[in-house]
């Protein structure tokens, strides 16, 4: 008797235990209309490469803001860092396009004002509202660096440049063919339909019906015999293009720099279908504690030179149009090498990521969202 | 309920409370067991049970796939999509796994703790110890990446193969290269418990089968098998459970169709941020485990522990 009363005060206890940190309380804060004195501290929440001495030594001895920088490891690692323990503990975070709407719809990050960034004009249009973090014209995060997700080939084995992501899904490439190893990856597959198969009606790779997931997922499921790997790693994939036998694959700019200076014949193209890619943000937390010194870095990062700087560090493109010239002066070509001098209309063709949501505007709330994603993928992977 | 206090003191020495706690608890054997067990109780208790009826509990909840916020209702959906495909399919894949690893590391480890304890040299004997835990000392992750530098098409095993003439091997990222990784990496916790096991059988039992007239063969397989199961069934609990919750080999080495359990557990917790499936899904090494145990009493495995 007296030993089952104590396992029930020992369950009781474990259960109030993993209850307390869900009941956390987020006061609302309002958007401000001026950057205040620096609380001589800021914490973010960032991908491995963001916050270079190279860049953070500057801004730290300019603003007197003392910036310790967290690495996540991925978009959930972020997700959970800025809301777990009611969120406070984190001032900003470089949100990716699957995780930026989740902290929105959270109610974790703040709206930012973009008055206060000066940066923000010389965006390319494209990234100064985009969908992933902005809703309902409010800005809830200022835009970065972004990448496109490019199909990459060996120009060895392709005598013919392919044009079509069909080569990643033709039986003729059997056995050379590597994937990244991420639910989002449904994307890529679906923006392929969209233009191969209009019938499905795919208008958003990103809000899929169950209908036009099924279809994705066969399609994925019938590549599934073709891939060599699904990689998980971009080192993974270098990997395998240099001695692990794949000549073709879906790529990241990354990957196919780093491949070319080690004198591997690769070459990469946006196909004919368009591309998906991905585009970080800075995002303020509700519960932030240093908000001025988060706005002060806000507005140095989208300054051309700490831009141009990133860029080149992580083998990405700066959202901000002066970047070009200061990254040319770094290291020459590398603007070009990065697509930062595109038209305005390369930009508008890369479908960045944004995490699948049910409610997805089309007002019928059918969509899959993001759970249903894995667990296709999960199917897909088998 | 205590015996009055009063009355202890009365005749008592000097001494105070403590000597009144041991001459309670003398009277009173069950309780001093009690008290002198409670800690490391207690800290087994808190430490494993709490922490496997946490998971446990989470299994029943759900998330907010969207926010990923935890939703305290209890239900038993997270345990019904376990049978859902590709599931099935999966654990399936993982114990099949799991058991050709373990047999595998059965059939190397033996001969190999065999040979150490009855034929190697004390000198050779301590070589051969240290090279089997040698691997052990160095990460984990660096171990899984040089087999995939071996089993590369450029790699090793080409190179070996294409020396004597034999064609190319391409199994670089399937789940032969799971198997072989899995192989030799619980390798060493195969054979330490065999090696411990052969090492407790007295020479003398040998030299009494060969006196009554046993072959080699018979010897080994009514005297020195049967004595070493403890070792091998300690060794296969080892190498099976390994196996079933590790997601990072398949991750490396493993190619399209590769997915264990540990996979579903950590895209789950990971990617999908949905704690309570995962934790639903980590139930099933536990049943396995648990099947496996019951299994290996039945086969005798523990009598002579």
């Amino acid at each position: 008797m007296k030993r089952i009363r104590f396992v029930h005060v020992a369950l009781a206890a474990v259960v109030a235990a993993l209850a307390v940190p869900a009941a956390g309380v987020s006061k609302g804060s309002a958007v401000p209309s001026s950057v205040g004195k620096g609380e001589g501290k800021l914490t973010m929440v960032v991908w491995e490469g963001y916050a270079e001495k190279q860049w953070v030594a500057p801004f730290e001895k300019a603003s007197g803001c003392k910036v310790s920088a967290k690495y996540a490891g991925s978009s959930n690692d972020m997700f959970n860092l800025m809301t777990s323990g009611g969120g406070g503990q984190y001032d900003v975070v470089s949100a990716s396009g699957d995780a930026s709407l989740r902290l929105i719809y959270a109610g974790a990050v703040a709206e930012v004002n973009v008055k206060l960034i000066p940066a923000y004009k010389d965006f390319y249009k494209a990234f100064q509202s985009p969908p992933h973090n902005t809703v309902d014209g409010k800005h809830y995060g200022i835009s970065i660096q972004f990448g496109p997700n490019v199909l990459m080939y060996n120009t060895k084995s392709f005598k013919k440049k392919p044009t079509s992501w069909s080569a990643i899904y033709s039986p003729a490439n059997k056995g050379k063919i590597t994937i990244p190893d991420n639910p989002i990856q449904i994307a890529d597959a679906a923006l392929y339909l969209s233009k191969t198969k209009p019938a499905l009606g795919i208008k958003d790779p990103y809000e899929l019906t169950k209908a036009q997931l099924a279809a994705v997922v066969t399609l994925l499921k019938a590549q599934r015999p073709l891939i060599k790997k699904y990689w998980g790693l971009a080192s993974d994939q270098i990997d395998l293009f240099k001695n692990g036998g794949s000549t073709i694959g879906a790529s990241w700019p990354y990957q196919v720099n780093t491949l070319a200076a080690d004198k591997v014949p690769v070459a990469a193209l946006i196909p004919k279908e368009g591309a998906t890619g991905w585009a970080d943000s800075y995002m303020l937390s509700t519960e932030a504690q240093h908000p001025n010194c988060a706005y002060k870095w806000m507005q140095y990062i989208t300054q051309p030179k700490p831009q141009a700087q990133q860029a080149i560090y992580f083998g990405e493109t700066p959202v901000n149009k002066k970047a070009c010239k200061v990254m040319d002066s770094l290291s020459k070509g590398s603007c070009a090498q990065y697509s930062a001098n595109k038209p305005e209309a390369y930009y508008r063709s890369i479908k960045f990521w944004k995490t699948p949501v049910a409610d997805c505007g089309n007002g019928q709330k059918n969509c899959m969202d993001l759970r249903a994603w894995t667990t296709a993928w999960t199917q897909v992977k088998g | 309920m205590a015996a009055d206090p009063a009355r202890i003191q009365e005749g008592a020495p000097a001494g105070g409370a403590l000597r009144a706690l041991s001459r309670f608890t003398w009277r009173r054997p069950r309780l001093k067991t009690l008290g002198q067990i409670s800690a490391p109780v207690a800290a087994f208790v808190f430490v494993y049970v709490a922490a496997l009826a946490a998971l446990l509990i989470q299994g029943f909840w759900t998330t907010d796939s969207f926010t990923g916020k935890v939703i305290h209702s209890w239900n038993l959906d997270n345990f019904r999509a376990i049978a859902d495909a590709p599931y099935p399919t999966i654990i399936l894949r993982t114990v099949a796994m799991a058991t050709a690893v373990t047999l595998t590391c059965l059939v190397l480890a033996f001969p190999y703790a065999y040979f150490m304890v009855r034929i190697a040299g004390p000198r050779l004997r301590v070589i051969l110890l240290v090279a089997t835990v040698l691997p052990l000392w160095v990460s984990y992750l660096v171990r899984v990446y040089s087999w995939r530098l071996i089993l590369n098409p450029d790699g090793a095993l080409n190179w070996a193969l294409n020396l004597v003439g034999l064609p190319d091997l391409n199994i670089a990222y399937t789940n032969w290269a799971m198997w072989i990784v899995f192989t030799y990496i619980w390798f060493p916790f195969m054979v330490l418990p065999v090696y411990a096991a052969l090492e407790r059988v007295p020479q003398s039992y040998l030299e009494a089968s060969a006196d009554l007239g046993a072959h080699g063969p018979t010897t080994l397989r009514r005297v020195i098998l049967p004595l070493a199961v403890p070792g091998l069934a300690a060794g296969s609990i080892f190498t099976f459970s390994l196996t079933l919750g590790d997601y990072i080999a398949p991750s490396l080495v493993g190619g399209p169709g590769s997915s264990l359990i540990g996979t579903v557990v950590f895209e789950n917790l990971g990617l999908a941020n949905n704690a309570p499936f995962a934790a639903a899904f980590a139930t099933v090494p536990l049943a396995i485990m648990a099947v496996y145990l019951v299994i290996m009493k039945r086969l005798g495995a523990f009598e002579s522990l």
